[in-house]
């Protein structure tokens, strides 16, 4: 049995030689990571990025990946060729990760009809599980509602960026109280709000009232105290690790659960169970086995 | 493990689950560091530097003699710093200075830094400069603090004989050739903000381990952030011996004043 500081040490552990509170955990958690990209990640082929980041992921014991986009990084308003290309690069992960990719499909509110019917292609006709919405527009916008009527009724997980800059956002990038308001018109579709809404101290109060709302604790600073205050705030329920990666390490993003003053139950919640029951109407439908 | 980059007293804009020195070093002891190098929240903003480092050197001393190693702020932009760069050393007794060029409103390319560099080699003093604290994007919105640029650093590293500079909060920014200048300069960086998965492998396989300090920059940042990045990237042996203390040790170990 491993103990969470031995875990957490594993290299260093050895050399500290350090006596310190032990917790057992009956069995180590499942981690499942809302948020990777194939962009930043060393590799010449999808192949190789892929090799990459299972090499990082074993060490660390993460189980699944979420793959929100491919190698490009995308441009604010992608074409429908960038969208094509990046989401095919995503079915190929998937292909390779054999079961251990969970693939999004990327696509763009300004090109409405494309994005629906690249919604069908990837997730009702093919292998992807969710929809990965950035910068292009708003998300309070209308023009997204009928994106996200149709990805709810293919039950695929719907996962929006968000920050709270305060250097300013970009002119398309939505912040947490954008996600509030697409939150209230489609009040049965679960969303996930990305990384926290950036400044997680306003962008936790903001989607507090809003319980179809989920916070994705991914792609900010390790700081102190945000997992906590999401926990206390929105409950563990409603709480999921992403590391968003290439840009960051797993580490500084999983280092933020597993550093967090939380109970392991609700640790577990956090690191993998939340995402699990929200994927799980369409992993079931599509016949994917939540165990790898 | 020697951790290089933490910090006592308070966060100016939040309270932090360690920011209470018996709490900080007992978690920091609990996960394994036998050794902190400390500097002080209240060194941001607050004018009384003086106070300031008096308040640390006692705290480090309180709660955790010969566990918590002081390393005192300098202002540049305030009068007579000359002073606290002397009572630094020679009153406290500390290793090194920290310093917070953005908070304090200079560029590493002002006269004054370069003559605290020379000062600073002249008593052994490692000195370690903070390029940030946080990222810009998440600042009060009153108080915006710009990144420090760190490439005057590259022509100033190789004119200070005898110096040794620690770059904190830096490898997010500080990358590919300003990274290997720097490195082959003689700089050291701590891990706190390197970010890129794999990252610090990444960062070992262009720099090698030798310029590469364990730091966690806690308790602002959370602790297991840091830790994990050589799990992340498979850093055993050598090289993680080299990361989580000693080079660190190498590096306070020189001070000729710690010598005495």
């Amino acid at each position: 049995m491993t103990t969470r500081r031995e875990f957490l040490l594993g290299v260093a552990g050895g050399l500290a030689g350090c006596a310190g509170q032990v917790v057992r955990d009956s069995s180590p958690p499942r981690i499942w990571d809302l948020h990777c990209h194939l962009s930043g990640v060393p590799g010449a082929t999808t192949q190789e990025r892929v090799e990459f980041l299972f090499g990082c992921a074993d060490r660390l014991g993460i189980e699944r990946l979420c793959l929100l986009w491919g190698s490009a990084f995308s441009a604010p308003d992608p074409t429908e060729d960038d969208l094509r290309r990046n989401n095919d690069e995503v079915f190929r992960a998937v292909e390779i990760g054999k079961g251990r990719i969970l693939g999004f499909v990327y696509l763009n509110p300004n090109r409405g009809e494309y994005s629906l019917r690249e919604l069908d292609r990837c997730v009702r006709d093919g292998p992807l599980v969710g929809v990965k919405l950035w910068v292009a527009r708003r998300c309070s916008d209308r023009e997204l509602d009928p994106i996200i009527r149709r990805a709810g009724e293919l039950k695929a997980v719907i996962y929006q960026h968000t920050w709270l800059k305060t250097t300013g956002n970009m002119p398309g990038e939505s912040t947490p109280f954008d996600i509030v308001e697409l939150a209230a018109r489609h009040p049965d579709v679960p969303l996930i709000c990305g990384h926290a809404g950036g400044d997680w101290e306003r962008g936790i109060r903001a989607i507090r009232r809003s319980r179809n709302l989920s916070l994705e604790i991914a792609g900010g600073d390790p700081g102190a105290g945000a997992v906590e205050m999401a926990v206390r705030e929105l409950g563990a329920e409603r709480v999921i690790y992403g590391s968003d990666v290439g840009g960051r390490t797993f580490a500084s993003q999983l280092g933020r659960i597993l550093g967090a003053a939380l109970p392991e139950a609700e640790r577990r919640l956090v690191l993998g169970e939340n995402l699990r029951r929200l994927m799980r109407p369409l992993l079931t439908a599509k016949g994917i086995d939540d165990r790898y | 493990m020697i951790d290089t980059n933490v910090s006592l007293s308070r966060w100016p804009f939040r309270r932090l689950a360690n920011d209470e020195t018996p709490a900080l070093v007992a978690a920091l002891r609990a996960i394994g560091v036998t050794q902190a190098w400390a500097g002080s929240f209240d060194a941001l903003l607050h004018r009384d530097v003086a106070a300031v480092n008096a308040r640390l050197a006692d705290e480090c001393r309180r709660h955790g003699a010969g566990f918590l190693v002081p390393f005192g702020a300098v202002n540049l932009r305030l009068p007579d710093w000359e002073e606290d760069l002397r009572r630094c050393h020679e009153d406290h007794r500390m290793p090194g200075v920290r310093l917070h060029p953005n908070y304090h409103g200079y560029g590493l390319d002002d006269p004054d830094f370069a003559r605290l560099l020379r000062m600073a080699a002249e008593r052994g003093l490692v000195v370690q400069v903070a390029l940030k604290m946080e990222d810009e994007r998440t600042h009060h919105p009153l108080v915006r603090v710009p990144p420090v640029d760190s490439a005057p650093l590259l022509k100033l590293l190789p004119a200070v004989a005898g110096l040794r500079l620690v770059v904190l909060n830096g490898l997010r920014d500080v990358r590919d050739a300003a990274l290997e200048g720097l490195a082959k300069a003689g700089a050291a960086f701590d891990i706190a903000m390197l970010e890129g998965v794999g990252g610090l492998g990444r960062v070992v396989a262009k720099v090698g381990a030798a310029p590469l300090l364990f730091g966690s920059h806690s308790p602002f940042f959370v602790f297991e952030s840091a830790v994990l990045k050589l799990r992340e990237s498979g850093i055993e042996g050598d090289a993680a011996r080299a990361i989580l203390g000693e080079n660190a040790r190498r590096l306070i170990s020189i001070s000729p004043r710690q010598k005495e």
